[in-house]
């Protein structure tokens, strides 16, 4: 016993060394045009030690340690009865409500840069919802799913450059050929299961992006392409921005006002509002018809679908184009509020963002989803300095999580169905 | 008598070198409860799995009231009205008791989905007789206290009837139940047998039904086959498999 904790505990400090030596310990510095590599300060290197020798101890006393634990008290855990409580579909339902009320609030007492920061977390709860539907709902794990995200943003772009089509035009059409990138996507590749979907999928998300950086002569290649001003969104016509051609009308000279920027700030950020109040709600739908069902049904046990007659491909494709026709619109918005796209916008970290957003939200669960994408965006925008570490803080969570809610921030319970409505 | 609804010729399965099934027929009349007995790894469940689609049978011809079924795929002969259990419960075990009644019977359903967004009249209706037939067999299956209780927290017997339950759920003419009393102590093998005269007398339902149950088999059957190493060995009603000393050899072993 106590020879094999030794020799976890050795390779276990061996470990941190080996980590965190060539990590933090080694420090490149531009002399010149060349680099140079130096050793860290003493300071550092002596911390890096200490911590092996704190692992080694550690590893090697764990059991007792263990035991140790149990009888000093323990962290606070969520009481059974209110995280039940938590987890009824009704009481989720009126917390959406309430957050929706703050949000409607929000523009007229944040900050511009606070409205900015909830515009871009009220994109990635739209994806979050739409990546839901494929992977909470229906099972099928897609780590591509950034792709749809740039079909979308790309469609703007593009027949907004080429065909001058307006935002409101375009925010449709962007959604309907996403969707149908999905749809074309998902015929041949959803015959794979499981790990085997992930990594086609990812490859899909990639090959698009790559795509859009090579094709130089239509997407402008990695400078990607703005959108004109007059394209932007506007409202009934009257657009937010400073400078318009002359036959386009503006906000502020409508009403009479000076400009101001902060008009534009809001308006998006309550254009995504809207966008996301909608997604909540076909979602909400989807759940309670019986495609939802379907999906759910799918999930836990494809050959049972199959013997009671349900098709397995049409409703995992059904899944995949509803997921994929929500990025789009996400991705059209995003778009709008940018001004540019650049094949950058849509590596794959942005599609390993949104996954971890639906898993840390619990998933099937839409209010997870909504404080899950409010912890992801809003972290590393509150700890600016720490930004090295976003990673391995994003790491440090997904562990916390799996230890202490392996099931997701709130996830949500089964709706009680009345059988004698 | 009736006439035959479930016509099997010739049927063959291959793996690769192994012969799995081999030359088996069946003749299923309407309305009949037929078994399917053999020792174990005769091959019972696979020629359950071609008949339903799960394999596509090397050869040999399968006829649904006359209409040859045998090749497509699982979910195209569900729709025809054949429909199975397995041999381990698969439930939907995460969701609940009634929202598995409910997916089986998707294809009843409006599945519009302008329907469905808008909650339009003819949507709420046609979810509320979904409903109501699900109730309908809850009750059926003695199971309606437990409607919202997730399929996978219910008692073992329990399940069993929620899967017979939910097959029922998709209007079948044919229902092949794979073992359905294994694991059952005596009380609920007796309420499972009471259920399948149900199923046969009051729903029309002709029942295919693969059992090592001998008892069970013997008293419920109108006609029974024994397959042996993948190959008929025997047919007749259960007086003659009884007395048919194949059978008893195959079973017990060479004297």
């Amino acid at each position: 016993m106590m020879t094999k904790n030794l020799k976890t505990a050795f390779f276990s400090a061996l470990l941190v060394i080996a980590v965190a030596y060539p990590v933090i310990g080694l420090k490149l510095t531009t002399v010149g045009i060349g680099l140079e590599v130096h050793g860290a300060s003493p300071a550092v290197l002596w911390t890096i030690a200490g911590a092996a020798i704190v692992m080694f101890f550690w590893q090697l006393f764990r059991d007792r340690l263990g035991a140790a634990m149990a009888s000093a008290p323990r962290l606070p855990k969520v009481p059974a009865s209110a995280s039940n409580f938590l987890t009824l579909p009704s009481t989720q339902r009126w917390i959406i409500l309430g957050l929706v009320l703050v949000a409607l609030a929000w523009p007229f007492f944040g900050s511009r840069g606070a409205v900015d920061i909830a515009t871009l977390i009220l994109i990635y709860v739209m994806l979050g919802l739409g990546l839901n539907i494929v992977v909470g709902l229906a099972g099928l794990l897609d780590l591509g799913y950034v792709g749809f995200y740039a079909v979308g943003a790309y469609s703007y772009a593009l027949l907004s450059h080429y065909y001058g089509l307006s935002f409101w035009m375009c925010l449709p059409i962007a959604g309907m050929i996403a969707a149908l990138f999905g749809y074309l996507l998902g015929f041949p590749v959803l015959r794979l299961r499981g790990d085997y979907l992930a990594i086609v999928t990812l490859g899909f998300g990639e090959i698009i992006r790559i795509l859009l950086r090579n094709m130089t002569d239509i997407t402008g290649g990695p400078n990607g392409i703005s959108i004109a001003n007059e394209y932007k969104p506007t409202l009934f016509g009257l657009s937010f921005e400073r400078r318009v051609p002359e036959h386009v009308q503006t906000f502020h000279e409508y009403f009479g006002f000076a400009y101001n920027s902060q008009y534009k700030v809001i308006f998006l950020y309550l254009l995504a509002l809207t966008l996301v109040l909608l997604t909540l709600f076909l979602v909400n739908r989807l759940l309670r018809m019986p495609i939802g069902r379907a999906w759910e049904a799918l999930r836990e046990d494809e050959t049972a679908c199959r013997a009671l007659g349900l098709n397995p491909t049409a409703i995992k494709l059904s899944a995949f184009t509803i997921g994929a026709s929500l990025a789009g619109f996400a991705g059209s918005f995003f778009a709008a509020r940018q001004g540019l796209v650049t094949p950058e916008s849509f590596t794959f970290i942005e599609s390993a963002i949104i996954l971890a957003i639906v898993v840390l939200g619990g998933m099937g669960s839409q209010l997870g989803i909504i404080l899950a994408a409010i912890v992801m965006i809003l972290l590393p925008e509150l700890m600016r300095e720490f930004s090295e570490y976003r990673m391995l803080m994003f790491g440090a969570l997904m562990v916390l999580m799996m230890i202490w809610r392996p099931q997701g921030l709130l996830p949500m319970q089964r709706p009680h169905l009345e059988l004698k409505p | 008598m009736s006439r035959a609804i479930l016509e099997v010729s010739g049927l063959s399965m291959r793996f690769g070198g192994l012969l799995a099934v081999n030359g088996v027929a069946l003749s299923v009349k309407e309305k009949q409860v037929v078994s399917m007995i053999g020792p174990n790894g005769a091959g019972k469940t696979t020629v359950f799995n071609c008949l339903t689609g799960f394999y596509q049978p090397t050869s040999g011809s399968i006829r649904l009231n006359g209409e040859a079924i045998e090749g497509l795929p699982g979910h195209k002969i569900a729709r025809k009205g054949v429909v199975r259990t397995f041999q381990n419960v698969r439930l939907f075990k995460d969701m609940t008791a009634v929202e598995n009644l409910l997916v089986a019977q998707h294809r009843h359903l409006n599945t519009s989905y302008l329907a469905g967004l808008f909650k339009t009249p003819a949507f709420r209706k046609s979810e509320r007789e979904a409903m109501e037939f699900a109730a309908h067999w809850l009750e059926q299956v003695n199971l309606t206290e437990f409607a919202n209780r997730p399929a996978g927290t219910l008692a073992y017997g329990q399940q069993r009837r929620l899967e017979i339950a939910r097959c029922m759920m998709t209007r079948p003419s044919i229902l092949m139940l794979d073992e359905p009393a294994a694991g059952l102590n005596p009380r609920e093998t007796e309420d499972l047998k009471a259920l399948i005269g149900v199923l046969r007398d009051q729903h029309n339902v002709t029942v295919l039904l693969i059992e090592h149950d001998m008892k069970l088999v013997m008293s419920i059957s109108d006609y029974i086959y024994v397959i042996n190493q993948g190959t008929p060995l025997a047919d007749g009603t259960p007086e003659q498999i009884r007395e048919n000393p194949d059978v008893i050899k195959a079973y017990l072993g060479e004297a």
